[in-house]
């Protein structure tokens, strides 16, 4: 028998309504980055909380060294050397690292904390896993890649054994990510047991030496990365063959929808560039590039200092995006969960909010034609949902992200700004957004697509505006259009 | 998956639903409700007589006022802690023109009209700087109830205008007209919030602020609307008080937005914004009058009344809380 750091195995957890585990399993060795992939919904987090002591399982077993251990609590977790690190981090903002890393634990002495020796041990930590950091550093003035570090610090104070991040990378430029993945590689020669969960599955065969597969609360893959590809863990991952993940059928592009001439914002600069109706635009650059900021200015959400923009042929004067709306423009925004959904209200809500005029006529509310374009967008996105009246927050990302998707196609736009449509959604969520980005293209809408995804740029594009520095600096036409052209506009070379 | 995406098809909205739906949204607000009344009918020997329900109503009416436009607040996301002080300074204001000889209608046209304006410069501060609506509102208090004493040198203005008594005084037949306004407040505050658009835009406001403006909904404009709306309903409150004491006192309405902040949360509507509605104020308003009323015909005395106001005020939002935590988690995460 093999010696395992972590076996969990036959784990079940019951949810009203939601078998989330069904006997998933998971091994895990020691000085090994063991990746945990699944679609949204699958169990991922579920089997994460479980091992954390956060929610407690129904049924199975886990072991550590072969040992059955009982986690019933955070604590319990963290006494049998489990660290997790989670989405979203958890630190408290106006303390300094060394205070969040010694938080409810403040080494004392005379009855105060001994703040002298709480520094110096902190720093010696942060030092041994080579980092630049002072301890003394409030954590508010940190970017999110060194508040991770600052987790990762944590769990090595508490002597960790086990230490699983969630969806680590989701919010790091690419330097960061090679830091991350630098450290994570020191973890590992520490003989520390990482588990990895993440979308991304690019990233598994730079980090990860083995995945384990969830569908439906279930293990249906455990496998060493080098033995797998890509394909076949989509495959696994969603239960059948993902042909045509990108769909696109490119026509030939109609009247010109929008014609931007030398926009100039704070933040951006001189940007031109026109859209056809039938195309899409994809928007690519760095993070911090000028992307947002240009649609931004567009629909007049951030000041316009100079420039034309012409909707149709006529001048869009738009000082707020309700004008913008008003003439066809539809937003989808980037951050669905800040700025794209009501999570407390129902789908039905969420669906209509934006036509309201179209069944609500002074005090008088005609239900039936309500719930009707409700099911007709909710049938035309394929949204999942209980019912109509199931709240946002209950849906997973990807359909969550379809419904800002129905609302506003319920304005029947002419043309649609998306920005990062497929954020933090599943793959086959992904694909079912791009089948309907082409459809709408076809349709003769138009539509300008951000998005820091080089694959689905290159894949979905017409045309890809390169921006760098709040400014244009390529256009790219489709036979141009790859990897290699794109981050060589993108970044400063 | 398969059996989850059947459910989207198009149903047909079931008649009598609303009755339905109003119950297992309220359900512990009704079941609390009966068992206070149904505790007063025995415990006391007028409690049920016409007489005493009628005075219920008219005791209830200045709160269910200001209840009703808190809610929109409360939805919004917002508070209103200046309710009291308008009270005071609109009553003032409708006080001192009566005295001058003007007449009624004008009085209380101008009066409406003050708490209009000071609920609008509210809003106005909170929608277009960042300032928390818990102290723009809290300093409007402390301003107005200063201004109000100033003016009045904190005398007490005695009235003798027949029109202005009647207004709060008299009633429609056997209904008091202070309860006929409360019908009417009762009946717009639910219009708003569950038939137009505006409702709409008010819980989707409360629900994500930057949702609602990505969405292209006027944010600032509602913000300054529902403000105004509940100065004018301080003012109404204020105007009622006034007239059914045949006086403004300076110290009219102290305290008054504690009671409504009371009834709205025991009302279930969310102090977190974007949930709730008005029938649930509607109930949580009466539990309280009911609860006032009550240890009143006890003849409890009056400092006991308060500790014994609070404690069941606070279990009573402890019931809802539980009762929401258990709908949240069977509705899945």
């Amino acid at each position: 028998m093999e010696n395992y750091l972590l076996e969990m195995s036959g784990i079940h957890k019951r949810f009203p309504g939601v078998h989330a585990l069904k006997g998933a399993q998971l091994k895990l060795r020691a000085g090994e980055v063991h990746a945990l992939v699944g679609e949204n919904g699958s169990g991922k987090s579920t089997l994460l909380n479980v091992l954390g002591g956060i929610i407690s399982k129904d049924e199975g077993e886990i072991r550590i060294n072969g040992q059955p251990v009982s986690i019933n609590g955070v604590l319990d977790a963290q006494r049998a050397g489990i660290s997790i690190i989670h989405q979203e981090l958890v630190l408290v903002p106006y303390l300094s690292i060394a205070e969040n890393i010694y938080i409810n634990r403040e080494p004392m002495r005379g009855g105060r904390v001994d703040y002298k020796t709480m520094y110096t041990t902190a720093q010696k930590f942060i030092d041994d896993l080579g980092l630049s950091l002072d301890a003394r550093e409030k954590v508010v003035r940190l970017t999110i890649a060194q508040q991770q570090m600052v987790e990762i610090v944590k769990a090595v104070s508490f002597n960790a054994k086990i230490i699983a991040m969630d969806e680590p990378t989701s919010s790091l430029s690419d330097k960061e990510i090679d830091a991350l993945f630098h450290n994570i590689r020191s973890l590992k020669a520490r003989g520390i047991g990482i588990i990895y969960i993440s979308h991304r599955l690019s990233e598994l065969s730079t980090i990860a030496d083995t995945v384990t597969v969830l569908r439906d609360g279930e293990t249906v893959a455990a496998m060493p990365v080098a033995q797998t590809n890509n394909d076949e863990i989509v495959r696994l991952m969603v239960g059948r063959e993902v042909t045509n993940y990108y769909t696109r059928t490119y026509n030939s592009p109609g009247e010109v929808l929008l014609d931007v001439k030398g926009l100039c914002s704070p933040k951006v600069e001189d940007v031109s560039f026109t859209l056809r109706a039938g195309e899409i635009l994809g928007i690519a650059g760095l993070v911090g590039a000028g992307r947002t900021e240009t649609v931004k200015a567009i629909l007049g959400l951030d000041q316009r200092t100079k420039g034309e923009i012409l909707f149709l042929g006529k001048p869009l004067r738009a000082k707020d995006p309700m004008d913008a709306y008003r003439q066809g423009i539809a937003y989808i925004p980037e951050n669905r969960r800040e700025e794209g959904i009501i999570p407390l209200q129902t789908v039905r809500f969420n669906t209509t909010l934006k036509v309201l005029q179209k069944f609500i006529h002074g005090i008088r509310v005609n239900r039936t034609e309500e719930s009707r374009i409700t099911a007709q967008y909710m049938n035309q996105l394929s949204v999942k949902a209980a019912s109509q009246l199931t709240r946002l927050q209950n849906l997973s990302g990807g359909n969550q992200q379809k419904v800002v998707i129905a609302s506003w196609l319920a304005t029947d736009p002419k043309l649609i700004i998306m920005d990062e449509p497929t954020r933090g959604i599943d793959v086959g969520a992904k694909a079912e957004i791009y089948a309907l980005m082409n459809s709408l293209a076809q349709q003769g809408i138009g539509i300008i697509m951000i998005s820091s995804e080089l694959p689905e740029i290159i894949n979905m594009s017409d045309r890809v505006l390169v921006m760098r520095e709040g400014k244009i600096s390529k256009v790219l036409s489709r036979d141009q259009i790859s990897q290699e052209e794109i981050m060589k506009y993108a970044v400063n070379i | 998956m398969e059996k989850e995406k059947k459910n989207t098809e198009f149903k047909m909205p079931k008649m009598g639903g609303g009755l339905r739906s109003f119950l297992t949204q309220y359900i512990g607000q009704v079941v609390f409700l009966l068992l206070v009344f149904l505790f007063l009918s025995f415990a006391t020997d007028n409690f049920l007589s016409s007489q005493n329900l009628i005075n219920v109503m008219r005791q209830i009416s200045t709160n269910m006022y200001v209840s009703c436009a808190l809610t929109m607040i409360l939805i919004c996301g917002g508070i209103d802690l200046s309710t009291g002080s308008v009270m005071a300074f609109s009553g003032m204001i409708a006080g001192f023109l009566s005295l001058a000889g003007v007449p009624f209608w004008i009085c209380a046209a101008c009066s409406l009209l003050a708490g209009a304006a000071v609920g609008f410069v509210s809003g106005f501060i909170i929608s277009s700087t960042n300032l928390p609506p818990f102290i723009v509102t809290y300093s409007m208090q402390s301003i107005l109830r200063g201004t109000v004493y100033v003016i009045t040198s904190a005398n007490v203005l005695r009235l003798t205008d027949e029109a202005f008594l009647e207004f709060g005084g008299g009633s429609l037949g056997f209904i008091p007209w202070p309860v006929v306004y409360m019908i009417l407040v009762i009946i717009a505050t639910y219009m708003i919030l569950n038939l137009s658009r505006l409702g709409r835009h008010m819980y989707a406001t409360g629900g994500n602020v930057k949702a609602a403006e990505f969405s292209g909904i006027r944010v600032k404009r509602i913000r300054r609307f529902i403000y105004a709306a509940s100065g004018t309903m301080a003012a109404l409150s204020g105007l009622v008080y006034t007239s059914r004491n045949t006086s403004m006192q300076p110290a009219l309405g102290t305290g008054m937005e504690m009671d409504a902040i009371a009834a709205v949360v025991l009302g279930g509507t969310s102090m977190g914004g974007g949930q709730g509605g008005v029938l649930g104020t509607v109930l949580g308003v009466l539990i309280i009058g009911f609860i006032n009323n009550g240890l009143n015909l006890l003849r409890m005395n009056s400092f006991w009344q308060y500790i014994c106001k609070g404690v069941v005020i606070l279990i009573a939002v402890y019931l809802d809380d539980m009762k929401n935590k258990r709908m949240l988690r069977a509705t899945g995460k």
